[in-house]
């Protein structure tokens, strides 16, 4: 599913270049769950806006779903994040003056879906994450844990191929973490893609394989026997 | 722009921002309203001003006469010089090219005007059938003096408008009733209306032969007025009006012995010099508050830019989500764009039919001495508003670009 060689990334800080990443090889196959590790600074985050399309590697080849993501203008990277990726941020994102079933909605406007299709659609992953009664709710009316599962709606509303999560539980307490992580694993276990970057590792223990980055490098990909998020709630 | 879904989307941001909508269209409505006014009561002030000069015809030339100030040819100083018939006859034949209106006038003191029990005393005077034209006046019943009437030395008068509300009160037709002046009967023939007011509608005026037969007047006449004919430009009248003037009093100071120099036996007042001024002013004013006008609808445009900048700043964020979500840059300024051109628009047009009510409706009755009617051409109302909404987009689109094109992971850090 995701297939990246030799990736480097650096960033200009004033006449200093601050080296990022230093030739990450890393593969991910369909309906994996992995984790990305490592403390601040190790690159993780950088890593993952590059997978997102949201940043641009300096070199290495990036290949997703079969396609190669290179020489992206604004355009063609816009249409490929709304068809192949979902976000899920630690601040949730969402945007404050539309309600739950908007903000779920809003991928799916960008996909050229009608309205009254739209809103089907929202409403269902709404049910799905167990919001369907808060869909007329602004975000400041939920909790984190609710904003973070509406968060989770809207990243599988446009049906990707791949679930990017940035510290999806970072500003939650870790019972709503544990509840967070449960729908993770549930939506993992229909088969879908899902990456997560965390620097907790209890929440790492929580996918199927964990990957260690530690100053812009790879040090340890290991397999993990899952421990179910349920077991914890 | 004709994208259903985008509508929707507009209208869905505009009713969950309220605030910023209306904060938007305020400034503006406001922008476009203080232009409007402004520009309408610039216009009432031409109006009020050109009523103020409306009095007479605008190129017409007086001449009256004073007393000598300077001994000439053995003559003593302080002779009173009387203009005759003779004078306004030989002006009339050696002009009479050139001029278009001509009237000598013969004025009647105590002129006291009965008619039944009411009685005024008004300025009476004998005048040719041009002097309607001279006065601008116009008739409002009746006709006014014409020249069959000065051959048949006719008893009859022509009154102003405030005369016959006087002497008639509002009851009677006065056509064909008779006043009575110094006990002498004449026969009311006409009403008329001048634009001066009612200083200038408180006048008779009836044949000159007539008032110089029936007043004892000889051929003495108080003074001339006359009107050039109409030149192709404002500088070859003023030209002709000065020549026209110039003659006159040398011809007069020829033939009544007055030395060259004296200034207040004879007096030519040249309105045309005044016009001048009028229309200088007038342009002026124009030019004043055109420059206003402009400069409040630049200040408008940097308002609506500020609002634009602001209102793009602040959706940073929710622009990085919606990068992040699937939206293309193109989307991202169009959103901005529809929606800022859709608020301003209607802003506009608010603060356009807000400012034309109350030039409509408050307008008219503004009853200040240089303010007349204040009324703005729609077309310019128009224009600005499309300027304003045109400005704003324009402005609108820089930052909504550079928003655009910001990396959404930058977008998304904007705190």
């Amino acid at each position: 599913m995701i297939e990246i060689k030799d990736l480097h990334k650096s960033y200009k800080m004033g006449s200093n270049s601050l080296h990022v990443l230093k030739g990450i090889n890393f593969s991910v196959a369909e309906g994996e769950l992995v984790s990305i590790m490592g403390s601040s600074g190790s690159g993780k985050s950088t890593l993952l806006n590059i997978l997102g399309m949201l940043d641009e590697a300096d070199s290495g080849s990036y290949t997703l779903d079969g396609v190669p993501i290179k020489n992206l203008n604004e355009k063609i990277a816009a249409r490929y994040r709304n068809k192949f990726l979902g976000f899920i941020f630690q601040s949730f994102n969402l945007i404050s003056y539309k309600n739950a079933l908007d903000n779920v909605a809003l991928p799916l406007y960008y996909q050229g879906i009608k309205r009254t299709e739209r809103i089907d659609k929202a409403m269902s992953y709404l049910e799905k994450v167990g919001l369907a009664d808060w869909a007329g709710h602004l975000p400041n009316e939920l909790s984190g844990g609710q904003k973070q599962r509406v968060a989770i709606a809207r990243a599988l509303a446009s049906d990707p191929k791949v679930l990017l999560a940035d510290e999806p539980t970072g500003a939650l307490d870790s019972k709503t973490s544990y509840e967070v992580m449960n729908l993770i694993q549930e939506i993992n276990d229909e088969g879908r893609t899902i990456l997560v970057v965390t620097h907790e590792p209890d929440i790492a223990a929580m996918t199927k394989r964990i990957v260690n980055l530690k100053d812009g490098k790879i040090i340890q990909d290991t397999r993990v026997d899952q421990v179910r998020a349920q077991e914890n709630v | 722009m004709f994208d259903l879904e985008r509508w929707e989307e507009i209208f869905d941001t505009i009713r969950k921002n309220k605030l910023r909508t209306f904060l938007t269209g305020l400034s503006v409505a406001s922008g476009i309203f203080i232009l409007v006014v402004l520009l309408g009561i610039g216009e009432g002030m031409r109006n009020g001003i050109s009523q103020e000069f409306e009095r007479d015809a605008a190129n017409i030339i007086y001449v009256y006469t004073g007393v000598t100030s300077k001994e000439y040819k053995g003559l003593n100083p302080g002779r009173r010089i009387r203009m005759k018939n003779e004078d306004f006859n030989y002006a009339t034949l050696k002009h009479q090219d050139d001029l278009e209106y001509r009237s000598s006038v013969f004025r009647i003191w105590n002129g006291v005007v009965n008619y039944g029990k009411e009685s005024g005393s008004y300025r009476v005077e004998g005048v040719y059938p041009d002097y309607q034209f001279l006065e601008n006046s116009g008739m409002i019943e009746g006709r006014f003096i014409n020249y069959k009437d000065l051959d048949n030395f006719e008893k009859v008068v022509v009154l102003g408008n405030k005369v016959r509300n006087d002497l008639f009160k509002d009851s009677k037709d006065p056509i064909g009733e008779f006043v009575q002046i110094s006990g002498i009967n004449f026969k009311v023939i006409g009403v008329y209306t001048d634009p001066g007011g009612e200083r200038e509608e408180s006048r008779v005026f009836m044949p000159i032969s007539t008032a110089q037969r029936v007043f004892g007047g000889a051929n003495n006449i108080a003074n001339m007025a006359f009107t050039l004919a109409p030149e192709d430009n404002f500088k070859d009248a003023l030209a002709a009006s000065n020549r026209f003037t110039a003659d006159i009093e040398n011809q007069l100071k020829e033939s009544h012995t007055i030395a060259p120099d004296d200034e207040s036996a004879v007096n030519v007042n040249n309105t045309l010099e005044d016009a001048k001024r009028f229309y200088d002013l007038i342009a002026m004013i124009k030019f004043f508050f055109w420059g206003v006008g402009i400069c409040t609808i630049i200040a408008g445009v940097v308002g609506v830019s500020n609002i634009m900048l602001i209102i793009v700043k602040e959706r940073t964020r929710e622009i990085g989500i919606r990068k992040a979500l699937g939206a293309e840059p193109l989307s991202i300024v169009g959103m901005v764009l529809h929606e800022s051109i859709f608020v301003t628009a209607i802003a506009g047009f608010i603060g356009l039919i807000a400012s034309l009510l109350l030039l409509e409706f408050v307008g008219p009755f503004i009853e200040t001495q240089y303010i007349a009617n204040p009324a703005v051409n729609f077309n310019v109302a128009l224009t600005t508003v499309f300027i304003l909404v045109i400005a704003g987009a324009f402005a609108g689109f820089f930052p909504a670009w550079r928003a655009a094109r910001i990396k959404p992971i930058v977008a998304l850090r904007d705190e």
